[in-house]
């Protein structure tokens, strides 16, 4: 066998995770992104501030925040208990959560693009075309912005698929739970199954080559086509 | 009360908006001016489009805009006809004209038939935005808004962004369109050759203000203001083809006041026709002239003189029966043949383009 049964229940872990991640995102994102795009606000530039701390904070930092948050004496673990659910720390869901703070910026940022990219035209056809402003969003604005869905969807899903340091912080290390890939690869490296660890390593590589490749060699260059 | 009021102001850093309307309920109104005049900001406004205009709209009696509430651009019967076609790129050209029908509430497909068929859209319908010309991209967003059956018609610049032959290929459509339509139509243009071709009205917008409005006939020959036009300062008749000289290849049209021959347009006897009349063609002679290549020559009377744009040029006014001319001659000349208001005098008209 290729990989060993621990690897494979890795992987489907990851996949799982990030994939839940994905969806999660795409109804988070996809209107924090709208508003960003179409707002003048003075606090547009805190927020997207606030959406790409992610892409530079140390993955340790955002964990450890987001560990204590989590936590029983936490904002977001009172929360959680007041609702009758245990902690989040080392649960999948836990990791779902911290996946989702740390991947934001990229759903948030290529949809933003997209949708600044749109501009304010196809929308103010389609009101004049009866289309409420909902109907325009999804009509209109979702259509004419696909590239921008993919691209972030993509970049959200491989982003998941690649974290660790937030893993470990929020997730720590439960075989079938919250051990992912990463994770796994690391454990191998541990315990110097060096074999066991090029074999899950490569597949990383790979799965993150093909999937970028596929990103930037679609048919031509996916340019924002609003109204012509 | 039929017709369009509207009464809009708008400031914005370096413009402001001020406008006080009553137009006409039917036919094609023209909001005239130069770029920057703020003529599109006001089709904006009348569409809901610009969200912090204050004032007051009233189409057709039923109140669109005033200081409680203002109804969304969405739920407003009008069509919009963007200066870029602006069709969708992810529909074909029969999923533009849809989506539009599929929203309104009567759901009656006659108007949508009859807009591909007014525009000469049909083989174009399964198409995308992207594979038809600029041209015809424009006949589509033009069938579009008609489809929807709208009350009020908004167009803006229909054609600005369309380089001569595409602008030829859709003038006959819009020409068209005014003859079928009953409803009102706002026509944004910086072009006086569309003003002069289209309009029945006309509103003259500078600086975010209305300089002149009235009938398209009386405000181009309005001397207390004239228009901004340079060279196409002039008059529009509307005329009626009286007889066709078949040897010659003439066609004779009567207007109002006086007849003129033109270069046969292949009309029938009968057809109305708008004749345009640039001031800069038409010469004045005290006494009725003789042995001259210029053939049309119309007696009037001098109504009214005012300066021009240059100062050594003269505008006169000349009433022949109820039709108005203007004719462009220099100041020296006037003094010379003592041109007067009130006095008869003949004008050669050189040029006579028909615009129909």
């Amino acid at each position: 066998m290729f990989l060993t049964p621990g690897d494979l229940e890795a992987l489907w872990l990851t996949a799982r995770l990030a994939a839940c991640v994905t969806l999660i995102l795409l109804v988070l994102g996809t209107p924090i992104a709208w508003w960003l795009a179409r707002s003048e606000g003075w606090w547009k530039g805190p927020t997207t501030a606030v959406v790409a701390l992610p892409l530079v904070l140390p993955p340790s930092v955002l964990g450890f925040y987001l560990l204590l948050a989590m936590g029983p004496q936490g904002v977001v673990g009172q929360f959680t208990q007041a609702l009758g659910i245990t902690a989040l720390p080392f649960t999948f869901w836990g990791l779902v959560v911290a996946s989702v703070c740390y991947s934001l910026p990229f759903m948030v940022q290529p949809l933003q693009a997209a949708f600044e990219s749109l501009g304010e035209r196809p929308l103010e056809v389609a009101a004049t075309l009866r289309a409420s402003p909902l109907d325009a969003f999804f009509s209109v604005a979702v259509p004419l912005a696909r590239p921008g869905f993919i691209t972030a969807m993509v970049l959200t899903f491989a982003h998941t698929v690649g974290e660790f340091g937030v893993v470990l912080m929020i997730g720590g290390n439960l075989p079938g739970v919250t051990r992912v890939a990463s994770v796994q690869i690391y454990d191998h490296v541990e315990a110097l199954d060096y074999l066991q660890a090029h074999r899950l390593a490569a597949v990383m590589l790979l799965f993150s080559f093909f999937v970028l490749l596929a990103l930037y060699t679609r048919r031509r260059p996916q340019k924002i086509r609003g109204v012509t | 009360m039929s017709g369009i009021q509207a009464k809009f102001q708008l400031n914005w850093p370096g413009f402001s908006l001020d406008v006080d309307l009553a137009l006409p309920a039917r036919g094609i109104t023209a909001l005239f001016g130069p770029s920057g005049s703020g003529k599109t900001t006001l089709l904006r406004c009348i569409a809901g489009l610009e969200k912090t205009a204050q004032g007051r709209l009233l189409v057709d009696g039923e109140v669109w805009q005033d200081n409680t509430r203002c109804v969304p651009v969405h739920q407003r019967p009008l069509g919009y006809v963007f200066q870029e076609a602006s069709l969708f790129a992810h529909l074909t050209v029969l999923g533009n004209l849809r989506y539009g029908t599929r929203r309104v509430a009567d759901k009656g497909s006659v108007a949508l038939d009859s807009a591909i068929e007014l525009l000469g859209i049909k083989t174009l319908l399964d198409r995308l935005p992207d594979k038809l010309s600029g041209g015809e991209r424009q006949r589509v967003a033009i069938a579009r808004a008609l489809a929807l059956s709208p009350r009020l018609l908004l167009m803006d610049e229909p054609l600005a962004a369309l380089d001569y032959p595409r602008k030829q290929e859709i003038m006959p459509y819009l020409q068209q369109l005014h003859r079928a339509l009953d409803i009102p139509v706002l026509y944004v243009s910086h072009a006086a050759d569309e003003v002069a071709r289209l309009a029945d009205y006309l509103v003259v917008i500078d600086n975010g203000r209305v300089r002149a409005q009235g009938s398209l006939a009386e405000t181009l020959t309005r001397l207390d203001f004239p228009l901004p036009l340079g060279d196409d300062v002039g008059t529009i008749l509307d005329a009626t083809v009286g007889d066709i000289d078949v040897a010659w290849h003439l066609a004779r049209v009567d207007f109002p006041g006086g007849s003129l021959w033109t270069p046969d347009p292949a009309l029938p006897v009968g057809c109305a026709v708008r004749v345009r009349v640039l001031a800069r063609d038409v010469s004045l002679a005290t006494m009725p002239p003789e042995q001259s290549s210029i053939q049309n020559v119309l007696c009037g009377r001098v109504d009214a003189i005012a300066d021009d744009a240059h100062p050594g040029l003269l505008l006169v006014r000349i009433q022949a029966g109820p039709s108005q001319l203007l004719a462009r001659i220099t100041r020296r000349a006037a003094a010379t043949l003592h041109i007067n208001i009130g006095q008869t005098v003949w004008m050669q008209v050189k040029t006579v383009a028909l615009m129909a």
